[in-house]
C-alpha cells in the first residue's frame, strides 16, 4: 500500500525535478548567448588607449578581481571595465563575495590570492599587507593618485610609508534622509548648522511627530550605524584634529571629547520624544534592521534618518529619489555653516601580482577616465576622484554626494571604526554602543571600549 | 511492517487524511495523540518554509514592509523575484545551479565508492594493523574541518589544482570518508558470515563477493549515506567559499549568500533564490526517504 503510493509520488517528484533541472540548464545556455551578444554591442565609450600601451602587449591576458561588492552593484562595475578590455584585450574576471573580509585573508595566507582585491577598510588593508603577499602600487598608478586624489585618501592606502592601494569608490556617510514633500507641506527648511537641526527637530516634535527613525540591527555587525553617528558628531563637536587623534588612540577613547560626542548623539537617539518614528521607543532602535528603519519616511511616520549615501539602494524602484521626489537627503550640517566635516568610507585597490596586465588595470582604475565611465553606468556610486564630473551622475543623490566630496571647503575623514584595530572597530565599538542604546550609560560604554583597545 | 512504522511520522498531513484506508492493524498500533503531536510538529516545522514560499511571490515593497501572513488579507502575486534571480546578466542562478549539480554528483559518488570498498576490507579481510587503522579513521571524525581549511588550500595551490572543481570534489570526499566508512562497515559486518563463507566455498574471490553478494545487500545503506552526503554537499557553504575561488565553479549556496546585496538591501530576492535551491534536496529526500530511515537504522543498531 505504502510502497505503491510512495513510488507514484516519487515518480511525479522525479519528473518535476528533471523538468526543472532541464529548464534551468536551458536558461543557462540561453543566458550565455544573451551576454555574448550584449557585450559586443556595448558602446565603447571610446577612451584613450595610450596610457596602457606602455605596459606592452596584453592581449589574451586575464586579471582576476575579488571584492565584497555583489549584485546588483556589481553589474556597473563589470561594465565599466569594458573600455579597458577593448583597449588592451585583457579579460577581467570579477568575483563578488559577501564573506570577502574573512575569505581574502584565508586566500592570501594559503597563497591563492586574487590579482586584485577591493579592500573596504584601511585596517584590513594593513592586515593583508602584513601577509607579505601584497605588492606595492606601480608608479603609473601612484602618479594618477597624486593627481586625482587628496593627500588624505592617498594616506589611507599607504602602509609603513609604502603606497599600496589606490582609492576606488567612496560613499558619503554624513547624510540625513528626509521627505521633500513633507518639508514643503509643513514649511520646514533644510538646516545648515547643528543648532538649526536641533530647532528643526523640536519644531517637528511640536507638530506632534516623532522626527527621527533609526535602526542598528545588522546581523553580527549590529551596532555599526551607531558608530557612524558617534564619528559624525565627534567630527563636529571635537573637530577633525581631535578626531584623528581619537582614531589613532592618541587621545583616550573615553576622553571628554568622546563623552561629549556620544552624549550629543544621545540627545537625539536616546530622547523618547525624538525617536523612534513609526517603530516604537528608544529600545526599538536596537531591534530594527538598518535597512528597514529609513523606509518609514515613505510611510510618513518618520521625518529624518541619518544614513550613508548607499542607503539609496534600499528604496524600491518606484521610489523617486530626488530633491522634488519622494525621498532625498541633506548634508548633516557642521557646527556652523562654514566648516564642512564629511564622514566617508570607500574601497581601495590592492594588488597581489605585479604582472603588466595587473599594473595596467590598476592604472586604469585610478584614472579619471574610469571614474567618469563608472559614474555614467551606475547609480548609488561616487568617487573622491577630482577628475570626476558631477554631471555624469544620473542619480541626484550621487550628484549631491559628489558635490559634498569635491567641495574644496570639505574636511573629509574616513570612517574611524574601519581604521581602528578589529577588536575595537568591528567588535567592542559595535557591541558597547548597542548596549548603550538599550540603557547602558555613556561613561560605562566608553570605558568598556577603551578597555578593549589592544595594548 | 516494522520498517513501515517510522514512515508514518515523516509525510504527516497526507498520511493522516488517508488514515481511513490504511489497514486496521496499523490503526491499532497508532495512537491518535501521537498522530496529533506529529501533525502539530509537522505544521510548526513547515510553517517557516511555507512563509518563505509565499514571500517569494510577493512584490519587493510588500516583502520589506509587511509579514508574509498579510498575504491572506491582501493577496498580491508577482513572478518578478524569480525573474530577477534567473536574470542571465546579473544574478544568473541557473549557472550556479548547474555548478551545484556538477560539484555534488562526484562529491557523493567518490566517497561512496571508496568507502564501500574500504568498509568491506575492514569488515571481512585480514591484514596487519587493521584495528589500528580503523580506529585512526574513526578518530578522524573528531577533527573539525575548519582547522584543515588553510592547509588544504595551500596544498591545492602547490598541486596546481586551485580554482578547479577538483578542490571541491576532493575536499568533500575527504571530509565524508571517515563517517561513510564507519557506517558502511557496521552494515557490512552485520551480513551473516555464512553468506560470505558460502560464496567463498563456491570459489568467489574478494572482488566477486563484494560485487555479487554484498553490493545488492548494501543498497539501502549506500542510499542512506548517499542522501546524507548529497544534502551535506548541496547545502555546504563553508567549503565552497574557501576552495571554489571563482564564480565559474561556485555552487548555488555561494550565490545565495550574496543575494541580499552588498549592504543587505536586496533581501527580497532571498526567498525566491532559496526556493530554487531547495527544490533538489527536497526531491532527493522524498524519492529516497525510505532508504534513508531503513539504512540509518541498519547502520546504527549494531554500533
Amino acid at each position: 500500500m505504502f510502497g505503491q503510493r510512495g513510488s507514484s509520488r516519487s515518480r511525479v517528484a522525479l519528473a518535476g525535478a528533471l523538468s526543472v533541472g532541464l529548464a534551468f540548464s536551458l536558461t543557462a545556455c540561453g543566458g550565455d548567448d544573451d551576454s555574448g551578444g550584449g557585450s559586443t554591442d556595448t558602446e565603447a565609450s571610446a577612451i584613450d588607449c595610450a596610457p596602457y600601451k606602455a605596459f606592452g602587449e596584453l592581449t589574451g591576458k586575464t586579471v582576476t578581481i575579488y571584492t565584497s561588492i555583489v549584485t546588483p552593484e556589481d553589474t556597473p562595475h563589470k561594465d565599466s571595465y569594458k573600455p579597458f578590455e577593448q583597449c588592451t584585450g585583457v579579460t577581467v574576471k570579477y568575483e563578488g563575495d559577501k564573506a570577502f573580509e574573512t575569505q581574502v585573508l584565508v586566500r592570501a595566507k594559503a597563497g591563492n590570492p586574487p590579482d586584485v582585491a577591493y579592500v573596504p577598510q584601511p585596517g584590513l588593508l594593513q592586515q593583508l599587507v602584513a601577509t607579505g603577499k601584497a605588492v606595492a602600487a606601480p608608479q603609473e598608478t601612484e602618479a594618477n593618485v597624486d593627481r586625482f586624489f587628496g593627500k588624505d585618501w592617498k594616506a589611507y592606502g599607504t602602509v609603513d610609508g609604502k603606497f599600496y592601494a589606490a582609492p576606488l569608490g567612496s560613499n558619503v556617510k554624513s547624510l540625513v534622509w528626509y521627505s521633500p514633500q513633507e518639508f514643503k507641506d509643513s514649511g520646514y527648511t533644510v538646516p545648515t548648522t547643528l543648532d538649526e537641526l536641533k530647532t528643526l527637530t523640536d519644531k517637528m516634535v511640536a507638530d506632534k511627530k516623532k522626527p527621527w527613525c533609526a535602526g542598528i540591527s545588522s546581523g553580527e555587525a549590529t551596532g555599526w550605524p551607531l558608530t557612524d553617528w558617534m564619528e559624525d558628531f565627534m567630527l563636529r563637536t571635537a573637530g577633525p584634529e581631535t578626531y584623528d587623534k581619537w582614531v589613532k588612540h592618541e587621545v583616550p577613547f573615553n576622553g571628554p571629547e568622546a563623552t561629549a560626542a556620544l552624549d550629543a548623539v544621545g540627545g537625539y537617539l536616546k530622547n523618547d520624544q525624538y525617536v523612534n518614528g513609526g517603530l516604537g521607543d528608544v529600545k526599538s532602535i536596537a531591534s530594527t534592521t538598518f535597512q528597514d528603519a529609513g523606509l518609514k519616511i515613505l510611510e510618513g511616520s518618520c521625518s529624518l534618518h541619518r544614513q550613508a549615501s548607499f542607503y539609496a539602494a534600499n528604496f524600491d524602484k518606484d521610489t523617486k529619489i530626488a530633491e522634488d521626489g519622494d525621498v532625498y537627503a541633506f548634508y548633516l550640517p557642521g557646527k556652523d555653516a562654514t566648516t564642512k566635516p564629511v564622514l566617508v568610507a570607500g574601497e581601495f585597490v590592492l594588488a597581489f601580482a605585479d604582472r603588466p596586465e595587473v599594473k595596467a588595470f590598476q592604472t586604469y582604475l585610478s584614472s579619471d577616465v574610469w571614474a567618469n565611465t563608472k559614474a555614467k553606468l551606475s547609480s548609488g556610486w561616487v568617487s573622491a576622484n577630482k577628475g570626476l564630473d558631477p554631471n555624469n551622475m544620473k542619480n541626484p543623490i550621487d550628484k549631491l554626494s559628489a558635490t559634498i566630496l569635491l567641495d574644496p571647503n570639505a574636511t573629509v575623514r574616513f570612517d574611524g571604526s574601519d581604521m581602528m584595530p578589529a577588536a575595537v572597530g568591528s567588535n567592542a565599538f559595535w557591541k558597547q554602543t548597542t548596549n548603550w542604546i538599550t540603557g547602558q550609560d555613556t561613561k560605562t560604554t566608553l570605558d568598556n571600549i577603551e578597555k578593549a583597545w589592544p595594548q | 511492517m516494522t520498517t513501515a512504522t517510522p514512515l508514518t511520522t515523516t509525510p504527516p498531513i497526507a498520511v493522516d487524511k488517508k488514515e481511513s484506508t490504511a489497514s486496521k492493524a496499523k490503526k491499532k498500533l497508532t495512537s491518535p495523540w501521537a498522530s496529533l503531536a506529529a501533525i502539530v510538529i509537522a505544521v510548526l516545522w513547515t510553517l517557516p518554509t511555507f512563509g518563505l514560499l509565499i514571500s517569494s511571490f510577493r512584490p519587493e515593497r510588500a516583502i520589506k514592509t509587511t509579514g508574509w501572513w498579510t498575504w491572506f488579507s491582501d493577496p498580491t502575486f508577482t513572478l518578478e523575484n524569480y525573474q530577477s534571480v534567473f536574470d542571465p546578466d546579473a544574478i544568473n542562478l541557473a549557472d550556479f545551479f548547474l555548478n551545484s549539480v556538477v560539484i555534488t554528483l562526484p562529491a557523493v559518488i567518490i566517497p561512496l565508492c571508496l568507502a564501500s570498498l574500504a568498509a568491506y576490507a575492514f569488515a571481512w579481510m585480514k591484514f596487519p594493523g587493521k584495528n589500528v587503522l580503523f580506529i585512526a579513521i574513526f578518530a578522524l571524525q573528531i577533527v573539525p574541518i575548519q582547522v584543515t581549511l588553510i592547509p588544504l588550500l595551500t596544498l591545492y595551490v602547490d598541486l596546481g589544482i586551485a580554482n578547479t572543481f577538483w578542490t571541491l570534489w576532493l575536499s568533500h570526499s575527504a571530509f565524508a570518508l571517515p563517517l561513510a566508512i564507519y557506517i558502511l562497515h557496521n552494515f557490512i559486518k552485520e551480513v551473516p558470515s555464512s553468506l560470505i563463507e558460502a560464496a567463498r566455498m563456491d570459489g568467489a574471490g574478494h572482488v566477486a563477493i563484494f560485487f555479487r553478494v554484498l553490493l545488492p545487500l548494501l543498497t539501502p545503506a549506500l542510499a542512506a549515506f548517499g542522501i546524507f552526503q548529497f544534502l551535506w554537499v548541496w547545502n555546504d557553504l563553508l567549503v565552497s567559499l574557501t576552495f571554489a575561488g571563482s564564480p565559474e565553479i561556485s555552487p548555488i549556496t555561494v550565490q545565495l549568500s550574496n543575494l541580499s546585496g552588498t549592504r543587505g538591501t536586496a533581501w527580497h530576492l532571498l526567498s525566491a533564490g532559496a526556493f530554487v535551491s531547495i527544490i533538489v534536496p527536497v526531491t532527493v529526500f522524498l524519492l529516497l526517504q525510505r532508504y534513508f530511515v531503513r539504512g540509518l537504522l541498519a547502520g546504527s543498531v549494531k554500533g
